[in-house]
């Protein structure tokens, strides 16, 4: 019965960026960002946001994973024996990471090392396995495809603004990857020159990242009221 | 299509199929970017080498400043003999190319495990490394016209490994340079092992060769003398792990010092 229906839906299927898709990637930059409302995926949040090229990286490699994830899933949705679906996908997830994983160390060794085992803890990233399982699962490439960039952007963006508030106040320079650290800030203002300002350590630390998450959760949900759960 | 996709049948199917396709990607990838990765670890080891004699090299300069500044290469046992002497061109295949002695897997494989269950008992802990399959590499270095001795260290900090080298100046007992580095120590505070400020302290201190200690890193703001740097303040474990490893690492090398200036001297 499926395959007629199936048949039928497909014919009337929607283009690529109808207004429902687009609304698939930009959902998660705010309305239901996979960091700041769902709270999802929060442990590489803190751990790999002390510098900006850091989380550029790990921010493409989520990206990565994530849309080859999606796809391949969405792919296989037909396929996949309901009683091991969560083995497949972290299967999948797996895969794609330890490739990630083996292409930063061959191309980018640096940043490898700084990411170390975060890159490897993509897998347990909750955001992936709970795209797969929530979406993926049940849509076709295409839309699963929008899917994974937008939630792939959503952590990415929030990855971004934490970093660079703790590499600003943390290091007094923002780093860029392929150009290394930028100090924006002339040595004279270091108090170790007879300046006023000096490096606040604690951003560097991860608890720092949770308060900035936490600011960046608050103007959240000042502007966007509609979070705001009613109790 | 009429395949039962609950039976069991098709989900051994189903997952043998996946398992072998995964498996011969990832074979694949790995086996393709392994050249590269190799290069790398290696260029990474030459540049910590350089910096332990304070000569900043980049990924893309590593290798021909290395044969700029590391003249021979040498390998010794535990009692300082001398097992292989190398110099020139690296031969990445050579496994007994001092260069290539991959002594953070020895640490894993045997002396982790002698150095914990012998604890303080030191006769015990010289005669079963003795035993044990390791080796020590040395590399002997030319800047300016100075002649170094880069001495690769391993050892535990609190959470994982951590290693160094640490460079002697042509008397064989002060110390050049040191250069550390960890795989997961408490950034700011064992971390900062890695941080110049610390390195630095370990520059023109002296090894007490006469000594059982030949060099230690107290506890941090105790006093210290030619024979010891202080310590990173909260970061007493992982202090105590470069303290172990520079001990027992550098023991082995006073004695190839000692047999070599006896050697001098017969002649």
């Amino acid at each position: 019965m499926s395959e007629v229906q199936e048949a039928i839906v497909e014919k009337k299927s929607e283009p690529l960026f109808s207004k429902k898709n687009r609304k698939l990637i930009s959902d998660p930059l705010n309305d239901s960002n996979p960091i700041t409302v769902q709270v999802l995926g929060i442990c590489s949040a803190l751990a790999i946001t002390v510098q900006v090229q850091q989380a550029v990286i790990m921010s493409l490699s989520v990206l990565f994973v994530l849309i080859g994830g999606n796809i391949i899933i969405s792919l296989m949705r037909n396929g996949i024996p309901d009683r091991i679906r969560i083995i497949v996908q972290l299967v999948i997830v797996a895969a794609l990471v330890i490739i990630v994983n083996e292409v930063l160390k061959a191309f980018l060794p640096d940043i490898s090392e700084k990411l170390s085992v975060f890159v490897g803890l993509i897998i347990t990233n909750c955001i992936i396995m709970g795209r797969l399982e929530a979406f993926a699962l049940a849509n076709k490439p295409g839309p699963s495809f929008l899917d994974a960039i937008g939630n792939g952007l959503g952590y990415a963006w929030i990855l971004l603004a934490v970093s660079v508030v703790r590499e600003i106040f943390g290091s007094g320079a923002i780093s860029f990857p392929g150009m290394g650290q930028v100090k924006f800030l002339p040595e004279g203002w270091f108090i170790g020159n007879g300046g006023f300002y000096e490096n606040n350590n604690m951003m560097i630390l991860p608890p720092m990242a949770l308060v900035v998450v936490g600011v960046i959760i608050w103007i959240q949900r000042s502007r966007n009221t509609k979070l705001i759960e009613s109790h | 299509m009429a395949v039962n996709k609950n039976s069991n049948g098709y989900t051994f199917l189903f997952s043998t199929v996946m398992v072998v396709v995964v498996g011969a990607a990832l074979a694949i990838t790995s086996q393709s970017l392994k050249p590269l990765q190799t290069k790398n670890d290696a260029d990474k080891k030459r540049i910590d080498i350089l910096g332990a004699i304070q000569v900043k090299a980049t990924r893309e300069n590593a290798a021909q400043m290395f044969d700029q500044y590391v003249v021979e290469r040498v390998a010794i046992n535990y009692n300082g003999d001398v097992l292989n002497t190398k110099s020139g061109a690296i031969d990445a295949t050579d496994k007994n190319d001092p260069f290539n002695v991959d002594i953070q897997k020895e640490y894993r494989a045997d002396v982790k495990k002698i150095v914990k269950e012998s604890g303080k008992n030191q006769e015990e802990m010289a005669k079963r490394l003795a035993a044990a399959p390791v080796s020590f590499p040395l590399f002997k270095c030319n800047k300016d016209g100075e002649v170094l001795y880069v001495i690769p260290v391993v050892g535990t900090g609190l959470w994982g490994p951590i290693w160094g080298y640490v460079a002697l100046k042509d008397d064989k007992q002060t110390i050049y340079g040191a250069k550390f580095d960890h795989k997961t120590e408490t950034p700011g505070l064992g971390a900062e092992i890695k941080e110049s400020f610390f390195q630095e302290k370990f520059e023109n201190k002296t090894l007490n060769t006469s000594s059982e200690t030949v060099f230690s890193v107290v506890k941090g703001g105790a006093p210290t003398n030619e024979h010891s740097v202080d310590g990173i303040t909260g970061g007493t474990v992982t202090s105590k792990g470069v303290d172990e490893m520079i001990n027992r690492t550098l023991k082995v090398y006073i004695k190839y010092f000692e047999s070599v200036n006896n050697q001098r001297a017969q002649r």
